[in-house]
């Protein structure tokens, strides 16, 4: 038997012993699963982006109070009690991760990759941080400083990337198809090609 | 502690991999494991920084080659068990054999949406002023404790800059241990790549930990 049939095995007898005795119930499982799988996600943290390119106001609020100007698009809550935003310059990216677990901001991003969980990213990111942009295709103007947030606490972290040239005049709606989930962490900038080109 | 799961500065791991995979389970077990850790969670037995401190527990070589949701299914096998949900034969056979224990709370799939919209957050009211002010120097303290800290290793001993003041928050150091919130002030504290990693480090990075003020002492 395979190593990942043990796991599958021992996963299912932990849910029936605690289903059976009564401490969880499988339509709250199910629920949680189909909320992390198709409502939570990083379209979430896009509309947040889309925003602060298009409001200078909400731009601002984010800066100050991240929480409550995400709270009013209507995200909020467990692994995103207490937001940060960062924002991007010309000077300074910015880049997330969390050294000691896979600390995420799950109410903008949803759950977070295998990789952003795994060693090799969290090990380096803090000591070789543009060896890992590279390994993601990511080449940044050697002037343009690398600023890391170790996420140790309930503190949670999303990137506001820069707003890409060429797309003046687009809509909201146009503006969050192209933020992608890995821009908002820092391993990606966000171009204009996606859907565009 | 100083686990497998303090991975800041490792090297030999290897490439990234993964970065063009899509969609956030493998295998149904894998969201079987996210969700029976959050429900079971709501039942109030233990908390965040008791399940974190169960995962950094696993022995370094373990933990680092295991996937990320069977660390947090041996933890959720070492917590019902330490915590008295189950008991290690029930786990074993996957049947009840002994009565459940009283919890505080039985999640029900209507509550799932509003209690993970409300979260739970971390910030306590506050009971004292900061010590320290952003711009204030700061060194962090060279610790090594055995139990669970949130202060990575690779920062202890370090001088940095304090760049806000996040709030008066949980101290997980002392909540882990069943020893009460103990809430203290939250920093966020950033170091230069230099400072942290000597003359192999790029002095155009900056990286920022948030530490709460037991880590802290005035440079």
């Amino acid at each position: 038997m395979s190593h990942l049939s043990d796991v599958e095995l021992r996963v299912r007898a932990l849910e029936s012993v605690l289903v059976e005795k009564g401490y969880v119930e499988p339509a709250t499982i199910d629920a949680i699963v189909q909320t992390y799988e198709s409502e939570i996600g990083p379209k979430n943290g896009a509309a947040v982006v889309a925003r602060s390119w298009l409001d200078p106001q909400f731009a601002a609020w984010l800066k100050r109070d991240a929480t409550a100007a995400i709270a009013s698009l209507g995200f909020s809550g467990r692994g995103g009690e207490h937001m940060v935003a960062c924002f991007n310059t010309p000077e300074e990216h910015n880049l997330v991760v969390c050294t000691l677990c896979s600390c995420y901001p799950w109410p903008v991003l949803g759950l977070p990759p295998t990789w952003y969980k795994s060693p090799p990213y969290r090990s380096r990111a803090v000591m070789d941080p543009r060896g890992v942009l590279a390994e993601f295709g990511v080449a940044l103007p050697a002037e343009t400083r690398i600023r890391i947030w170790d996420s140790t606490s309930e503190m949670r972290y999303l990137v506001i990337p820069m707003r890409p040239a060429g797309t003046e005049g687009w809509s909201e709606a146009e503006l969050a198809a192209i933020v992608t989930r890995d821009s908002m962490i820092g391993t990606a900038v966000v171009t204009a090609e996606a859907v565009r080109a | 502690m100083n686990g497998g799961q303090d991975l800041g500065g490792m090297m030999g791991l290897g490439p990234i991999q993964g970065i063009d995979e899509r969609g956030v389970f493998h295998g149904r077990w894998e969201s079987r494991v996210l969700a029976i850790n959050v429900a079971v969670g709501a039942a109030g037995c233990w908390n965040i920084d008791m399940s974190r401190h169960a995962r950094e527990a696993i022995p370094p070589a373990e933990y680092m080659t295991s996937k990320y949701y069977v660390i947090w299914l041996k933890a959720l096998e070492r917590l019902t068990v330490e915590k008295g949900l189950l008991t290690a034969d029930e786990l074993e056979l996957g049947k009840a054999l002994t009565p459940p224990r009283p919890v505080k709370t039985v999640m029900k799939a209507a509550d799932v949406a509003p209690s993970l919209a409300r979260g739970w957050p971390a910030d306590r009211p506050a009971a004292s002023e900061p010590l320290f002010a952003p711009g204030d120097a700061v060194r962090m303290k060279n610790m090594h404790p055995s139990g669970h800290t949130r202060l990575p290793r690779y920062v202890r001993g370090r001088l940095g800059t304090v760049k806000r003041v996040h709030g008066f928050h949980v101290f997980p150091d002392s909540n882990a241990a069943g020893k009460g919130e103990d809430p203290h002030w939250l920093y966020c504290v950033s170091f230069n790549g230099r400072e942290l990693w000597g003359a192999d480090g790029d002095p155009a990075t900056d990286v920022s930990v948030d530490a709460w003020e037991p880590y802290l002492e005035r440079a």
